[in-house]
């Protein structure tokens, strides 16, 4: 209790908040300013789409912090939220938008429409490419804005609420858990695959980029708009998970992470604390999603393929898992790294006999360089921000970490 | 030597009209113009005369029909075999005739050929009976029915039964007495033959009618009510069809129609801007009716008291109940029998399916009980396998050899794989799983980008020797490729393998000792490390032969081990790690479990995979360690 008279305020105990607010904020100022919409126009617009998109990856990025870095949970599924947001966002701009042109096409006709005539035209537009003409099941909130935002959050947050309370109650951890994850979106994807079931099978949604009712705003203008609405869900988020991490609350998902069974000894609902935990990461990589689709302009299921989902859990090593910074770190540096050496654009490296070809070689290199982050620096980029600040991890010499893992689990805590 | 020969030749000459077959010369002399312009559709009496009149008749058809029959200037039909020709009517040799040959078409053949057949089946030569009989059973006839009847009895037992069934399938069809069709049927009960089901399946075709009444004189399958196979609609096109009512307005034609009757700015009396509302469509529309100006259609209400008014039949083309009924026995028998053996054939493929998933998981299953880690790179082996028994198959041309070769090849250079990897990644990240797993992952997708900057992207084939193509077939249900079967066996093999060396072994018992507790094996002076090398190899090994399995009979491309990378962690999960017998039950239920669901929906396999995994994630409720657990310390690997 006297504890409390003590505490400094919650912001001066996360300087890097601070930090990270203040460093977005210069980041989105500097864009808006050299864009072509507001600015000199040094940037052009698809490169200030491509950031606002990283952005959103930095954003899934931590929310994928929060459940495996804090958690401890290596979720291999975090990426099926982020389409699923997409998608129950695309859905209203795939419909709203399609809405319009076909109102429009039909005023031409002697006689208004009725409004099943509308909806007939409008399914005929979308489903046309999967050869169905009938509005499916999932679609019957398309037309409404408001609905569909609310889904954004509900959808991903009860599917996460459904998949980690039946997991965790049956106290599967580890790499069970994670397969089981790469499982559910496996699984997700491979239905949305499907042409029957509503979402256009491979074809995905498209068109994502023009915003209904926006039509006299131009793209320069949008993908700025799209910039601040990013930054500022990046920003939120951020604070919210470095508030949720950091205090009493913070102090228990930690010792979940480092021993699930001793916390439960000690009297806390362990899988309460996980349900939360793994229910707000899944909306906020839902938000994330939502946002990052109408920047990309499609969304196909190829988007939820594990692979992707393990992509996400590469960039917070390599940034630093446990520490929130390091997951936005990693994001962006390994994203735009990734887009800069597959894009073609990065020099080739000419070896007597061989050229090395990045779009070839770039997949081989992020492959060994993660292996080298896991060998040698566990911590990732975050490790020299740590060593830097002097803010190492507690001295836990000769301290049984474990009931049965013995000396070598000291290791362990230093690594 | 040649007067006597040139007399007997004058001789036969003119003692021609004495040994003709008058009848056949009538026919012929009424149809010359027909025999040398056959055409399909008009052939068949002409033919059944000609094969009427007897043995030269039936001689001179087998001419036609091999087109081995010709022509002279004076209207004679000669028969030329090589370089002689006879007279088809005396049977006389005709020497020096330079007939013109006929050539009738396929279609025309085909009914000389078929009249042929009921006296091909009488034939001495065994061979002829067969032909005959593949004959009837491609399209029979009629005649071939009471021809069948009317043959010897056959000798071969072989025969004899083809030709039962071909006089059953016949009666069946053709027999003018209901009661022995009905005997006929009954006869086949049972059979899941595709002929007799095509035979059935006219018998049981039905019509739907509408009726105020049960038709007296008709064969009634059933009576149908409104609603599920039979909707509303469907009963309102039925009355429609029978100009029981007027046709139905489709929203389409209305809205043609009013836009056909503006005037002023409004329709039937009803503003323009209103039209948007249904209601107000219908409103006008029937003002318009009353005026005449568009045709009247049928409303809901008509269509409803039409509905009440009738009542719907399913009818029999087929007018004998009696035949219908045994038919109807039949084909639900034939079904009972068919789904058995549907069943049989869904275990052999789920068999093979387990195979290769046990085959695909083997490997990952004993390294995750050695180690507790998860090799993702587990799939990126049985690539490495497919490509090295590929590139093994460019080098050497003999696919048997190669396939020899291949094999203990592809074990060794994942083994060498395996074990490059456990010394330089694995052994650092001892007892922190979650990152073994991720610094395999990125392992695994170096190796795929790999192998695309090496083979390319396109697939590469990889192609079975020749006594593995084909299947093995038991009938028209129930087959089971050649190449899965040979997996199956390799599977076997591989289960014996790993068993023995587990169970009998001095590396086997270092390796169960490991498993249960390093600390204590390590104590009786194993090298823990040494043995999670070799285990780590051995897991690696069985990979890369799975590979060159795989690759038999799917395309090896660099993404080949993804496919199989998930079911084998499900195989694992569902299992239970460590265990032999675990991988297996997880391997049976997985690959079962993945065939049954494809078969009840068929149309979709993306559909049945993902069933699947939410009946995995359900099941891990239950069962959180799997089908068989490790447990405790008597755990055994």
């Amino acid at each position: 209790m006297t504890d409390k008279l003590t505490r400094k305020p919650f912001i001066l105990r996360n300087p890097s908040i601070l930090v990270v607010l203040a460093v977005l904020s210069v980041f989105t100022l500097a864009v808006t300013l050299l864009s072509q919409a507001y600015g000199s126009g040094v940037i052009p617009t698809s490169t200030v789409k491509v950031l606002g998109k990283t952005l959103c990856l930095a954003l899934a990025a931590v929310a994928m912090d929060l459940v495996w870095g804090y958690l401890g949970i290596l979720s291999l599924g975090q990426m099926a939220f982020f389409a699923l947001g997409g998608y129950l966002i695309g859905q209203w701009l795939m419909y709203a938008r399609t809405e319009a042109i076909v109102a429009a096409s039909l005023a031409g006709n002697p006689i208004p429409p009725t409004p099943a005539e509308l909806q007939e035209g409008v399914a005929n537009q979308i489903f046309g490419v999967v050869g169905s003409a009938d509005l499916p099941l999932v679609w019957a909130f398309a037309h409404s804005l408001p609905i569909q935002l609310a889904l954004v959050l509900a959808v991903p947050g009860l599917l996460a609420l459904a998949f980690g309370w039946l997991a965790f109650r049956s106290r599967v951890n580890g790499v069970y858990l994670s397969i089981l994850t790469q499982a559910m979106t496996l699984a997700l994807a491979l239905w949305l695959f499907q042409n029957d079931n509503g979402f256009r099978g491979n074809n995905g949604l498209s068109g994502l980029q023009n915003i209904p009712g926006l039509d006299e705003v131009d793209q320069a203008t949008l993908s700025v708009w799209f910039l601040w609405a990013s930054a500022l869900a990046l920003g939120l988020a951020y604070v919210l998970a470095a508030w949720v991490v950091s205090g009493k609350f913070g102090s228990v998902v930690r010792a979940i992470r480092d021993d699930e069974t001793r916390v439960r000894f000690l009297g806390y609902p362990v899988e309460g604390f996980k349900l939360v935990v793994f229910t707000l990461a899944a909306i906020i990589t839902a938000i994330a999603g939502a946002l990052y689709y109408p920047q990309a302009g499609i969304i196909n299921p190829a988007e939820l393929m594990p692979i992707a989902s393990i992509y996400l859990a590469v960039w917070v090593a390599i940034g630093g898992r446990g520490r929130l910074y390091g997951a936005i770190v990693g994001a962006v540096v390994v994203s735009l790294l990734s887009s800069w050496f597959t894009g073609g654009r990065a020099p080739s490296i000419h070896l007597p006999g061989y050229t090395v070809n990045w779009v070839d070689w770039w997949q081989v290199a992020l492959g060994l360089s993660f292996v080298l982050v896991t060998l040698f620096a566990p911590k990732g980029i975050a490790g020299i921000v740590d060593r830097l600040g002097g803010i190492l991890s507690p001295r836990r010499h000769g301290r049984d970490l474990g009931p049965d893992q013995g000396a070598l689990q000291e290791q362990e805590a230093r690594a | 030597m040649i007067r006597p020969l040139i007399v007997l030749v004058l001789s036969l000459l003119f003692a021609l009209p004495a040994a003709a077959n008058p009848a056949l010369r009538a026919v012929i002399d009424a149809n010359l113009d027909q025999i040398e312009k056959p055409s399909r559709r008009t052939v068949e009496p002409l033919v059944a005369d000609l094969a009427a009149t007897g043995p030269e008749g039936l001689a001179l058809l087998s001419a036609w029909a091999d087109r081995s029959l010709g022509v002279t200037e004076d209207g004679r039909l000669l028969i030329v075999r090589g370089d002689a020709a006879t007279d088809a009517v005396t049977g006389q040799p005709v020497p020096g005739a330079d007939p013109r040959m006929l050539r009738p078409n396929s279609g025309v053949r085909g009914v000389i050929e078929s009249a042929l057949v009921a006296n091909e089946i009488s034939s001495p030569d065994p061979a002829r009976r067969a032909a005959a009989l593949a004959r009837i059973a491609r399209d029979g006839t009629a005649d071939h029915l009471a021809a069948l009847r009317a043959a010897p009895p056959e000798k071969d037992p072989a025969l004899a039964a083809q030709r039962d069934r071909a006089t059953s399938l016949l009666a069946i069809r053709f027999d003018p007495d209901p009661a022995s069709r009905v005997a006929a049927i009954e006869s086949m009960a049972g059979d899941v033959g595709l002929d007799f089901r095509a035979v059935l399946n006219p018998l049981l075709a039905t019509t739907r009618i509408a009726a105020a009444d049960e038709p007296a004189d008709a064969n009634v399958a059933r009576e149908l009510s409104i609603g599920g196979d039979f909707p509303r609609e469907a009963a309102v096109a039925l009355l429609t069809g029978q100009g029981v009512l007027q046709p139905r307005l489709t929203p389409a034609d209305q809205r043609n129609a009013l836009a056909a009757s503006i005037v002023d700015g409004t329709a039937g009396g009803v503003p323009v801007a209103d039209l948007s509302d249904p209601a107000a469509r219908d409103r006008a529309y029937e003002a318009l009716e009353a005026t005449g100006t568009v045709p009247p259609a049928a409303t809901d209400a008509e269509a409803d008291a039409a509905i009440e008014a009738n009542r719907f039949f399913e009818i029999y083309a087929e007018p004998d109940r009696a035949v219908t009924d045994a038919a109807r026995a039949a084909e639900r028998g034939a079904q009972v029998r068919l789904a058995a053996m549907a069943g049989i054939d869904l275990g052999l493929d789920a068999l093979s399916m387990a195979s290769i998933y046990f085959l695909a998981a083997i490997g990952l299953a004993v390294t995750f009980g050695v180690m507790r880690v998860i090799n993702m790179a587990h799939g990126e082996f049985i690539m490495m396998g497919a490509y090295t028994g590929y590139t093994v198959q460019t080098l050497i041309a003999d696919r048997t050899l190669s396939l020899v070769v291949a094999l203990p090849l592809a074990f060794a250079v994942t083994f060498g794989a395996g074990v490059v990897l456990y010394r330089l990644v694995i052994r650092h990240l001892a007892r922190r799983p979650l990152e073994t797993l991720l610094a395999t992952f990125g392992v695994s997708i170096a190796l795929q980008q790999l192998a695309k900057n090496i083979f390319g992207t396109q697939a590469r084939p990889l192609t079975a020797p020749a006594w593995l193509e084909g299947a093995i077939t038991v009938n028209d249900v129930i087959s089971i490729s050649s190449i899965r079967v040979a997996i199956f066996v390799l599977a076997l093999l591989f289960l014996g393998l790993f068993l023995f060396i587990m169970k009998r072994t001095r590396l086997g018992l270092e390796v169960r000792a490991v498993t249960q507790d390093p600390g204590m094996a390590a104590s009786m002076g194993i090298n823990p490390d040494r043995i999670a090398m070799m285990t780590f190899g051995l897991g690696s090994g069985i990979a890369g032969i799975a590979g060159v399995a795989i690759g038999l009979f799917a395309q090896v491309t660099s993404e080949l081990g993804q496919h199989y990378i998930v079911q084998s962690f499900m195989t694992v999960v569902v299992g239970g790690v460590g265990t032999i017998w675990g991988t297996l039950a997880g391997a049976g239920l997985i690959g079962g479990l993945s065939k049954v669901i494809e078969a009840l929906n068929p149309a979709n396999a993306l559909a049945a995979q993902t069933f699947m995994i939410l009946f995995i994630i359900i099941f891990i409720q239950f069962r959180p360690r799997g089908i068989i657990p490790q447990r405790g310390r008597a755990a055994e690997a």
